[in-house]
């Protein structure tokens, strides 16, 4: 008896690991069987429920993931038959049937994709993208994601149940896009992926569960279920690039430092390394993308010695042609006045003003080019004006001691 | 699935009679007419006159309030719609894409309600 207590204890780390490393995969393939986003996930949570008694009682099964799969099934047909008569019930009971007498196997296929599609189809909104695809893909839990987006754990679920109810009644298909229809849907895969990680960035890793790791894990997921595609590949260069100076991005005074002031013995050469063939081998396949040249314009800023800023303002110019928003505009006069382009990035920055006057970098932005015209008090008033809108306090910082290098009014 | 497609735009947006333009817009809806018939997936739709034809009706305290249009040209109205039936959105999202109104208005896709809750 003694070993009781240390046996049962492993058993709950077991299945533990297994429903948050194996999480995506079961309810990508239970999904799939079920039809439903809800039926599968309780049905999962019941089969987790069912392995504590059993794995308790006679070890752990030769295949936790197909135990879990197969118990889950049964959990649902036991919900199913419950309910009353229903056109789901019908279907999903139909649907169970088969997966049932299919080939009991250990084997089980990788659904993910599909799921990945689905959590992030465009007809959600981004913030829910985000919200199920942690969940069901990642398998994080409502907390952790509620407290990475600094919400109420109870607003957070009801903004899953949301979703996945509406999922079943706007008739989001669990599928991989047609070919007609698969640039747009991958692009809403990738902006949702890359809106994970630049949360974890920007957040910094605080958390337990970090952001930036589970935007890269997905990527790559992506990449290896559809392998060949520049935009994933270069999607994953970016963030890979950009997660590289990740140690560097903030400085021992607690404040944000530019990828150009950066100590550069802090940037994981490893993952540049992997960021930079990634991107190569994108760029070789001759389908440019938004995401590659955002990776390149990233790689760009990490050049030996210095940053690249005349390629960086050439890749600018490709990406305008792609995205012509006010962020990519403003982000074009910031690199022309790196390159001593100052008349022309003075004049977009004028153009940008009424769009962007509440936007901190805009503020930023021009302080910068103000110093580069030799005009303090411009700079010392835009350099308020940034500060004024940031609420993020390493940015603070960074622009606080920007302002005070400034010296004394009236010099 | 049954999902409805409402055509917006306003109507100085819109291709004025007579024009080629129009002739190209008069194709589209018959292009669309004989695509959905033949894919055997059209459940109903219809053109609206405009909102100038349009009488506005509220019941305040038990007494019915009327008024009229028109509204602001420049506004988008709903000028018809299509009751589509589908599997998914995905294949309504391609449909509304064909529509002429997609390229200066906007198409609204809805699901229908079920109602019966043996079909929830």
């Amino acid at each position: 008896m003694a070993g009781a207590a240390p046996q049962a204890m492993a058993i709950t780390r077991a299945l533990t690991r297994v429903l948050s490393q194996d999480r995506g995969r079961l309810m990508a393939v239970l999904v799939a069987r079920l039809g439903s986003f809800q039926l599968a996930e309780d049905a999962l949570q019941e089969a987790g429920l069912s392995a504590l008694v059993h794995w308790s009682r006679s070890g752990l099964p030769a295949s936790p993931q197909a135990w879990l799969l197969k118990v889950a099934g049964r959990k649902a047909l036991d919900q199913l038959r419950s309910e009353g008569r229903s056109a789901r019930r019908e279907e999903a009971l139909a649907r169970l049937i088969a997966f049932e007498t299919e080939d009991s196997g250990e084997e089980i296929p990788d659904e993910r994709l599909r799921l990945i599609f689905t959590a992030c189809h465009p007809a959600l909104d981004e913030k829910s993208r985000v919200a199920l695809t942690l969940r069901t893909v990642c398998g994080m839990t409502t907390e952790e994601i509620a407290r990475a987006f600094l919400d109420a754990p109870t607003t957070m679920g009801q903004r899953l149940s949301r979703a996945k109810a509406r999922i079943a009644t706007t008739g989001i298909p669990y599928a991989v896009p047609e070919p007609d229809q698969w640039d747009e849907r991958l692009r809403a895969v990738l902006t949702t992926i890359y809106l994970i990680f630049t949360t974890g960035y920007t957040s910094g890793a605080t958390e337990p569960r970090d952001l930036c790791s589970e935007a890269i894990f997905l990527a790559r997921l992506v990449a290896s279920l559809r392998p060949g595609q520049p935009e994933i590949e270069g999607a994953l260069a970016l963030m890979l690039i950009t997660d590289a100076r990740r140690g560097a991005r903030i400085g021992p005074d607690g404040a944000t430092v530019p990828p150009a002031e950066q100590d550069r013995s802090l940037w994981d050469r490893e993952t540049l390394a992997e960021g930079r063939a990634l991107l190569e081998t994108a760029l070789s396949r001759r389908r440019a993308g938004p995401f590659q040249v955002k990776a390149a314009i990233s790689a760009c800023q990490m050049a030996d010695p210095a940053p690249d800023w005349p390629q960086i303002v050439q890749l600018y110019t490709a990406l305008l042609t792609m995205e012509p928003t006010t962020v990519v505009r403003l982000n074009h006069a910031v690199a022309l006045s790196e390159t001593g382009q100052i008349a022309a990035a003075t004049a977009i920055l004028a153009a940008l003003r009424g769009e962007l006057d509440g936007f901190q970098p805009f503020h930023a932005a021009e302080a910068a080019v103000a110093l580069l015209t030799g005009d303090r008090a411009g700079a010392r008033a835009a350099y308020a004006a940034a500060i004024a809108l940031t609420a993020n306090p390493a940015d603070r910082l960074l622009l606080s001691k920007r302002l005070e290098a400034l010296g004394p009014e009236g010099r | 699935m049954q999902y409805m497609l409402l055509l917006y735009g306003a109507p100085d947006a819109e291709p004025l009679y007579g024009t080629p333009e129009f002739q190209e817009m008069m194709k589209g809806f018959q292009d669309f007419n004989d695509r959905v018939t033949a894919d055997g997936v059209l459940r109903g739709g219809e053109a609206l006159e405009g909102t100038d034809k349009a009488v506005s009706l509220k019941l305040r305290g038990g007494k019915v309030e009327t008024m009229d249009g028109p509204y602001a040209e420049t506004r988008e109205h709903l000028g018809g719609y299509y009751v589509l039936d589908l599997p998914d959105i995905d294949s309504a999202l391609r449909y509304a894409a064909m529509l002429p109104v997609a390229s200066w208005g906007t198409i609204e896709v809805r699901p229908l309600m079920n109602y019966n809750p043996a079909n929830l």
